[in-house]
């Protein structure tokens, strides 16, 4: 019996401890937003955010969509041809790029390189007590660290899953054209006619929710962070991880709410 | 005048505060000693509001610390963290101006450079360490660094966490004759928190002793050698056996 009160006791703290850690995000999230109402804000961090997450994460998101757009075009030939339905490949390479593939994947790449390094930066400011500095200089961490990256990944992301649609769909369009003897200007037209706006729009704010987690996450492990190197690699790991799983739940209500019949 | 009453603070079962008294007078220097983890830093921390206390209250002139304007009271503190807590990402001397390059004391930049520098002076560091990063400085030089942010914005009251911890003899004899002259210099009120007997004799004008989350004893520096308290003594001669459990 008490075998069973201990197993019911341990899964009612994990519960718990998950609720109250779900609640203290909440809290930090709502805190980090009612930020912006309320001055100084601090065009310096915003810019370097901006950089930093913006255009530093170009390179690996656009070889992403290059790729991803790629492989596709192949994948969706292959499965097409069973069907004999080879002509689709173009429109569905846009539509499963803008409206999926480019968001998710662009999202996780970002959630990889940042998510990282603003969890491992802020954890190493708060375990050398350099966030505790900044309070006495009388400058707010959560105005001067938390609310220019997450408002940078917020605008950058969309931009860079934008820039990636393009590229990926470049990818798919060079793979069309130099392995599955499409015609250049019949894969265009497919990809133009086929393409709605709504289906880039979707993906853009799917992009901006993204790059809101992903700094969010970041930020907030990093200012969690406890114990010195190990606590700092624990933040970075579990920043990573939580962005990347947040990505994809939050993925799929989205794709529910924009697109459920 | 910095005045604690009653104090306590802990963190999940362990209580490290337990009703802390103290006061500290107004353009005096207090030195509070006592053993690794017992809760020095934590007292300068709950004067900050950097931790809420428990239970107890905190007042400075009188006035709770916990009412009032949270800027206006944090501009009259400087602070000294212990391992320098420079901003890695920025050149020394933005450092130093941190707090004139942004808020209520913001001033044009060449101005808060040209402070910085004179900061940089004071505690013996050349104008061209200003444009290097805290990363380049060897510690002694971080520490002074530190020192210079600390007395940047010329604060009323100017704490100092361990700041001798880590430094060699030649240095720790430096920073100390450098934190009493600016404390006596600029007439503010300090505390330091310390375990280095050196230190205390160099820069205190009284000592605090602080053991189980409680003030034990209290004085002027004078009388501390003389004081018959059974901690003090042990703590200030160092011996292994007494009232203070060499393992805790």
């Amino acid at each position: 019996m008490s075998y069973v009160l201990s197993f019911l006791a341990y899964i009612g703290r994990v519960v718990l401890a998950g609720l109250a850690g779900v609640g203290r995000i909440a809290i930090f999230a709502a805190d980090t937003v009612s930020h912006l109402a309320r001055p100084p804000f601090y065009w310096r961090e915003f810019g370097h955010a901006l950089v930093q997450i913006g255009w530093l994460s170009l390179p690996v998101v656009g070889l992403t969509a290059l790729f991803t757009g790629g492989a596709l075009a192949l994948q969706i030939y292959a499965g097409g041809a069973r069907f004999n339905a080879e002509t689709v490949v173009p429109s569905i390479v846009a539509i499963g790029l803008t409206r999926e593939l480019g968001p998710v994947l662009g999202g996780l790449m970002v959630a990889a390189r940042v998510a990282s390094s603003i969890a491992a930066e802020i954890g190493t400011m708060k375990v050398t007590e350099q966030i505790d500095a900044l309070t006495t200089l009388s400058t707010n961490p959560m105005k001067y660290l938390t609310l220019p990256r997450v408002l940078a990944a917020t605008l950058a992301v969309p931009v860079l899953v934008g820039v990636g649609d393009v590229i990926g769909i470049m990818g798919g369009f060079l793979v069309g054209i130099g392995r599955l003897d499409f015609g250049a200007a019949t894969y265009l037209h497919n990809t133009i006619d086929f393409l709605e706006v709504w289906d880039i729009l979707s993906g853009l704010i799917k992009g901006a929710v993204f790059g809101f987690i992903v700094a969010l996450m970041g930020c907030y492990q990093g200012m969690a962070s406890s114990g010195g190197a190990q606590g700092v690699g624990r933040a970075t790991k579990t920043a990573v991880v939580a962005a990347s799983v947040l990505i994809l739940a939050s993925n799929y209500i989205l794709t529910e709410v924009f697109f459920s019949a | 005048m910095i005045e604690l009453r009653d104090v306590h603070k802990s963190f999940g079962d362990l209580r490290v505060l337990q009703g802390v008294d103290l006061t500290v007078e107004t353009g005096s220097s207090m030195v509070i000693i006592g053993g690794s983890g017992t809760g020095k830093s934590v007292i300068l921390k709950c004067i900050l509001g950097l931790l809420r206390p428990d239970a107890g209250s905190i007042l400075l002139d009188g006035t709770d610390m916990r009412t009032g304007d949270r800027d206006a009271f944090l501009a009259r503190f400087g602070m000294l963290f212990q391992g320098g807590a420079l901003f890695d990402s920025l050149p020394v001397w933005q450092n130093v101006a941190f707090r004139l390059l942004r808020g209520t004391l913001k001033r044009p930049k060449s101005e808060a450079r040209e402070i910085a520098i004179e900061k940089l002076r004071r505690v013996g560091l050349q104008p061209e360490v200003a444009d290097k990063f805290p990363a380049e400085l060897s510690g002694g030089m971080q520490k002074r660094v530190g020192l210079a942010r600390a007395i940047a914005a010329d604060p009323e009251i100017i704490f100092f966490d361990e700041p001798t911890t880590g430094l060699d003899p030649i240095m720790s004899g430096v920073i100390n004759e450098l934190i009493r002259e600016i404390v006596t210099e600029m007439g503010v009120t300090a505390i330091t928190i310390t375990h280095d007997m050196t230190s205390v004799r160099a820069i205190a004008d009284h000592v605090a002793m602080l053991h189980d989350g409680q003030i034990k004893w209290t004085g002027p520096v004078a009388e501390m050698d003389t004081s018959g308290d059974p901690y003090l003594d042990q703590f200030i001669h160092g011996r292994a056996t007494g009232p203070i459990e060499a393992v805790r």
